[in-house]
């Protein structure tokens, strides 16, 4: 024996060592069919380091002052040597993680991901997904500019709707009857601490439920059904490690050439990664023209804005938005299909689930343009068949379920 | 003590006992964390009053003052403006103003103390964003018969000269009239009134 695997066999004797590495890795049997579509959720693991890391070095020289915040960006961009490289990957990096996040939903969506006995998998995840944007919403008011300012006065009014408790439960939010100083500071204290925190511990009981339940792959059957005999191993199961590593870590190279040509060629994206209007300090008696969110929750935002005041309140936007996001927690129990992946469903639901997509990216651009009568009757449109995919899935799933083709026994391709 | 003498009701009762006193003692340890999150004592003391000088306001002329952080607008408006006001009651949401976004003594056909002077929060009441003044009559943007006003540049809403709020638009009610009174013909109190509110 040598002295590598004395020194392996002493630490496995006090902390469980190679049996993590083998219960996660070596020894994590993966449906052997694994596609494109499935290279997201190790690659969303990337990016969380790449802000955890980034955002750490950011610290070292910005100000949570509302005196000294603008400035300590510019500075971290003009002076601190490499600064404007770390600040680029972290804006990058909190675009791309809603890239790499929406295309691992949609996966989840063609596949039935979602579905028993993966529920609990799926309600991590969406939990990922908030603290996301609250980590996104929260993080966008750091640099204090016009941008910054204002969405978060829209985003924090949003609560004033909220009948009764409304009022002080926003200014609670604030600390101030604006946005000032001790806003900036809090919504700090919640970027770089306490969301990180809950976000990291989501993301190891999102991977724990993965691992529990295994896998699902591009055909939507559970490989746990047909298992060697005497090994017990799925026989359409390959372990994680070397296979999924090595096949992941192409799927890094090939990101990462794509991360750093935003980084380097397109920081701002058009404005679209990081608004013009952010470029000028935040002046609390001058709104910019034209007020968007990043892009990432203009979808939602559109919809905010497709429902009008009623009743003497706007509360109703707002559950709108509310409803948009929370209705998704519920997709494992409102789709009804017998079969869990896209390639053996029927055509009612492909259809439902194109206007779904045709509505996301519209209701997406559409949050981004000035609100014309025309565009909010777009955004109506485009809202209600957002609603309707959700809430008519219980019964267009059922009535697909009569044209669904029979599932393979073992995984195809 | 033997397995047999355990008393199973009495050990729930503990159990429960301690754990309902243990959560008041837990939900009791949160209250300094969320009272801090409310607004500081500096913060309130920013909230005071100001004085403003209207003095130079001319006809037509907006004044924007801070108060508590927010933009107050002082707007002198002219005859012409004081005209058109009345004759487009029929576009807005409120047009008597019975919503209570004003003091009592505001609740009048220009919303405004003296008629002429209008005092508003320059705040929309959709999601807060500052309206801008445009006062241009018939903007070829709003509509021919705009008869000059706020528009909100976020989400489109439409206020007049005494900030009514007009239908059809996101925000739900008038722009809200800030408690005021006047020291003097031209020096003006934002943020306090007769009845000291």
């Amino acid at each position: 024996m040598d002295k590598m695997t004395q020194l392996l066999g002493w630490v496995d004797d006090r902390f469980p060592l190679t049996k993590m590495w083998k219960e996660h890795l070596s020894e994590y049997y993966a449906p052997k069919n694994f596609n494109f579509w499935y290279f997201f959720g190790s690659l969303a693991l990337l990016v969380l380091v790449i802000q955890i890391l980034t955002g750490i070095f950011l610290t070292m020289n910005y100000k949570p002052d509302a005196e000294m915040a603008f400035a300590s960006v510019e500075y971290i961009m003009r002076d601190v040597p490499g600064g404007w490289l770390i600040r680029y990957m972290h804006s990058t990096g909190a675009s791309m993680f809603f890239v790499v996040v929406y295309l691992h939903m949609f996966r989840a969506l063609l596949y039935g991901s979602y579905r028993g006995p993966r529920e609990l998998l799926w309600i991590f995840g969406m939990f990922i997904y908030l603290a996301l944007m609250a980590e996104a919403f929260f993080g966008y008011l750091l640099p204090w500019g016009q941008m910054s300012y204002w969405g978060a006065q829209v985003i924090v009014n949003l609560f004033n709707a909220i009948p009764v408790i409304g009022p002080d439960l926003s200014v609670w939010i604030r600390g101030d009857y604006v946005i000032s100083d001790a806003t900036l500071n809090r919504f700090f204290a919640f970027h770089v601490i306490a969301i990180p925190f809950v976000l990291a511990g989501l993301v190891v009981a999102h991977i724990l439920a993965l691992h529990e339940v295994g896998s699902n792959n591009p055909d939507g059957i559970e490989i746990k059904k047909n298992k060697d005999p005497v090994t017990h191993i799925p026989l359409d199961g390959i372990p994680f490690h070397p296979y999924y590593t090595v096949k992941d870590i192409v799927g890094v190279a090939v990101f990462l050439i794509i991360f750093f040509a935003i980084v380097f060629f397109a920081p701002e994206m058009g404005g679209y990664f990081i608004e013009d209007n952010n470029f000028l300090p935040a002046d609390p008696f001058k709104t910019p023209p034209h007020i968007a969110p990043v892009w990432y929750f203009t979808p939602f935002y559109a919809i905010l804005r497709a429902v009008p005041s009623f009743a003497g309140t706007q509360v109703w936007g707002v559950i709108a938005m509310g409803a948009a996001v929370v209705v998704l927690f519920f997709l494992p129990w409102l789709d009804k299909g017998k079969v869990k992946s896209i390639r053996y469903r029927g055509p009612i639901f492909k259809y439902a689930l194109t206007a779904f997509i045709i509505s996301f990216v519209g209701l997406g651009w559409l949050g981004v343009q000035p609100a014309t009568p025309l565009y909010t009757k777009f955004a109506q449109f485009l809202s209600l068949v957002y609603f309707a995919f959700f809430f008519l899935m219980p019964w267009f799933t059922k009535l697909d379920n009569a044209k669904c083709k029979p599932e393979p026994e073992r995984v195809t391709g | 003590m033997s397995e047999k003498t355990v008393d199973r009701s009495k050990r729930r009762f503990l159990i429960a006992a301690t754990s309902a006193v243990g959560g008041v003692a837990a939900l009791g340890g949160t209250v300094p964390f969320v009272m801090s999150m409310f607004p500081s004592e500096r913060a309130k003391a920013a909230g005071a009053p100001v004085e403003v000088d209207i003095s130079k306001v001319e006809p037509g002329m907006l004044l924007n003052v801070e108060w508590r952080g927010k933009p107050v607008w002082v707007v002198n408006r002219s005859p012409e403006m004081m005209d058109l006001l009345v004759k487009h009651d029929d576009k807005l949401t409120d047009p008597k103003s019975e919503a209570k976004q004003q003091p009592d003594y505001c609740k009048n056909a220009g919303r405004s103390i003296k008629p002429n002077i209008s005092v508003l929060v320059g705040i929309c009441t959709h999601l807060g964003c500052s309206p801008t003044f445009r006062k241009d009559v018939g903007a070829a943007d709003l509509g021919a018969d705009w008869p000059g006003g706020f528009f909100c540049p976020c989400h489109g809403s439409k206020f007049d000269l005494a900030g009514r709020v007009y239908k059809d638009v996101p925000a739900p009610t008038n722009l809200e009239v800030p408690p005021h009174k006047y020291i003097s013909d031209t020096r003006l109190l934002i943020g306090e009134d007769s009845k000291g509110a």
